[in-house]
């Protein structure tokens, strides 16, 4: 493989990370948000607010049911908009962040639920506020949860990178495609994949950890 | 903590109803028509079977559910019509364990004692001594660093009591506290609460199943049936004068004398043709309970007495005794007569040919 060659792996591989890392933490940044809403604002729940958790559900749905190549491309125009261009690695964080906010809303969600109503009962006969409930019972017990949630959504949202070289985009994906594929160069498409195994292996291996670090419950009750 | 010393504060239930709405439409009533006072200072045991509403009437008593009619107050306050402010301050003067325990898996010990101080907004260099103090009063010292996971169940409770009193609260509610304990360790959590009552002067509303708790730190006792308050007062008059079939069996437990497996299984609920003997249950009460009273009875009126089972006990510091004797049934009218002459209570259980 010519030091050229390698040049082009090493910019495509940064260029996932950072389309991958930034789409992450806007996503966490609007989506954690959102999770802990979508679970909380139930009728009868801690911030009560039916219509608004049902409205949101279904934005929420209708987003994750698009395809993320359909997504992709129906939303250019947004993409020039906020991007100043609908090519390129910048343009392609605009629909990574769009796919990842409802996924990670969902499993924030999830990982809320699953913390036992006995604590937040708890927290209310302590005379919490559903503020204080939430930044400190919900958020630190679902953390563990939390943590596995967005190692899930780094990992998809690695998958999802690589389709946005379709459309313009830059990264491993689409070195893969127009060098491995195209011009039909077998060593690239390999090179290609095995930097993506190990990567998603990295995310895994240390999310992983982290959700340990974080989990002090009892072995057996540990929620995967 | 004697510095700390609190008061304890009152709780009534005026004609307290509650309906829960249903799954489907229509209404089930948990409780209705429920009157109850709860004096300063005392440990009030409320006991009833599974759906009795016990665990509804509780947490009305910190607004966790709301009354459908009547008033319950804590201090005077009337918790069911508090706005959501004023209901938090009312909180923080009733503390609350639970069976599950509800501690924080993601906080250690010292850390879930100081969680309601943190929530109240307790500025931190007070919430650090206030915490350490708890910690030691329920002997958890050792153990301040370490997370719920790594401790036992009735280590688990202590952390819950210790957090419970973490905002000097006046009023201490405890839903089963002690079900998910074995007997041993259920003993040392009772005496704790019971410590802490003696000590603080705190109010303790305590819910269970077991008449073995009422008897061993409550002063006074509610049963509930049915969403009905069906019998209360001193513990030590509903242990030797129950009036409700409930209550009675939820005694029978306890009281510690059952009939010996041979005449239990002989033993009918008329009385046979022929001879026959009554079997009678005599609760002891008062001086009387030390008393050879039976002895004299035997003599006076020379009637050959068979003791059957009998068992003393302690009610606080009162003793009462349970005794089953068996007397020539010709004859049983005389001896209950001559028992209840010298303030003894007595109920026939049933008869043996
Ligand atoms: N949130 C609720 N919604 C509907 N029905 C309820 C609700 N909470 C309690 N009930 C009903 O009210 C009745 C009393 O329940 P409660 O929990 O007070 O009983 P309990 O005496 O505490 O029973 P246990 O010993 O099993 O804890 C039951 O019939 C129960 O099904
Ligand atoms: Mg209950």
């Amino acid at each position: 493989m010519s030091a050229n060659l390698i040049n082009m792996l090493m910019e495509a591989t940064w260029q996932t990370v950072y389309m991958v890392a930034v789409a992450t933490v806007i996503g966490a940044v609007f989506g954690i948000p959102i999770g802990v809403f979508l679970a909380c604002s139930q009728r009868g729940e801690l911030l009560s607010a039916p219509l608004v958790n049902k409205v949101l559900g279904v934005i929420v749905n209708a987003t994750r049911s698009v395809p993320f190549i359909i997504l992709v491309v129906s939303i250019i125009p947004v993409t020039r908009f906020i991007a100043g261009t609908s090519i390129g690695t910048t343009a392609a964080i605009v629909p990574l962040t769009i796919a990842a906010i409802p996924f990670i809303g969902r499993l924030v969600e999830n990982a809320i639920r699953e913390v036992d109503s006995g604590l937040i009962e708890a927290a209310r006969a302590m005379g919490a506020t559903p503020m204080q409930i939430i930044r400190k019972v919900l958020i630190p017990e679902a953390l563990p949860g939390i943590t596995l949630g967005l190692t899930l959504a780094v990992v998809s949202l690695i998958g999802y990178s690589a389709m946005v070289g379709a459309v313009g985009g830059e990264g491993l994906g689409d070195l893969g495609i127009r060098y491995g594929y195209q011009r039909f160069m077998p060593s690239v498409m390999l090179a290609v994949v095995v930097i993506l195994i190990v990567m998603v292996q990295l995310v895994q291996t240390a999310g992983e950890f982290l959700a340990r670090r974080v989990d002090k419950r009892a072995p057996r009750n540990r929620g995967r | 903590m004697a510095e700390n010393q609190i008061t304890g504060a009152g709780i009534t239930f005026e004609n307290v109803g509650k309906a829960f709405p249903q799954k489907g439409g229509g209404t089930v009533n948990a409780l209705e028509n429920v009157s109850l006072t709860v004096e300063p200072g005392t440990i009030t045991g409320i006991i009833g079977r599974s759906g009795a509403g016990k665990s509804t009437l509780l947490r009305m008593v910190n607004g966790l559910e709301q009354p459908t009619s009547g008033t319950v107050t804590v201090a005077g306050h009337d918790v069911g019509r508090a706005g959501a402010a004023e209901l938090r301050r009312i909180r923080r003067d009733v503390g609350m364990i639970f069976q599950h325990f509800n501690l924080l898996s993601s906080r250690t010990v010292y850390e879930n004692v100081a969680l309601p101080l943190e929530i109240a907004g307790t500025p931190a260099r007070e919430i650090k001594g206030r915490v350490d103090d708890l910690v030691a009063r329920v002997g958890l010292e050792q153990l301040a660093k370490r997370y719920p996971a790594e401790l036992s169940g009735g280590q688990k409770q202590r952390v819950g009591i210790a957090r419970a009193l973490a905002t000097q609260p006046k009023v201490l509610l405890s839903d089963e506290a002690t079900s998910a304990l074995d007997p041993e360790t259920t003993q040392t959590v009772l005496d704790l609460l019971a410590d802490i009552n003696r000590d603080l002067g705190l109010t303790i509303l305590l819910i269970t199943h077991e008449m073995a708790v009422v008897r061993d730190i409550a002063s006074h006792v509610a049963v509930i049936d049915g969403g009905r308050i069906v019998e209360q007062g001193a513990t030590y008059d509903i242990f030797t004068a129950p009036q409700h079939a409930t209550t009675r069996s939820f005694l029978s437990g306890v009281t510690g004398v059952t009939l010996p497996r041979f005449i239990a299984d002989q033993m009918s609920a008329t009385r046979p043709t022929g001879p026959a003997r009554e079997v009678i249950r005599i609760t002891f009460v008062g001086e009387n309970a030390t008393d050879p009273l039976l002895a004299r009875m035997s003599e006076e009126l020379g009637l050959q007495v068979n003791i059957l089972a009998g068992a003393i006990e302690e009610i606080g510091t009162r003793p009462f005794g349970n005794l089953l004797i068996s007397v020539d049934a010709t004859r049983a009218d005389e001896a209950r007569a001559y028992l209840q002459n010298h303030d003894q209570r007595t109920e026939v259980l049933g008869y043996v040919g």
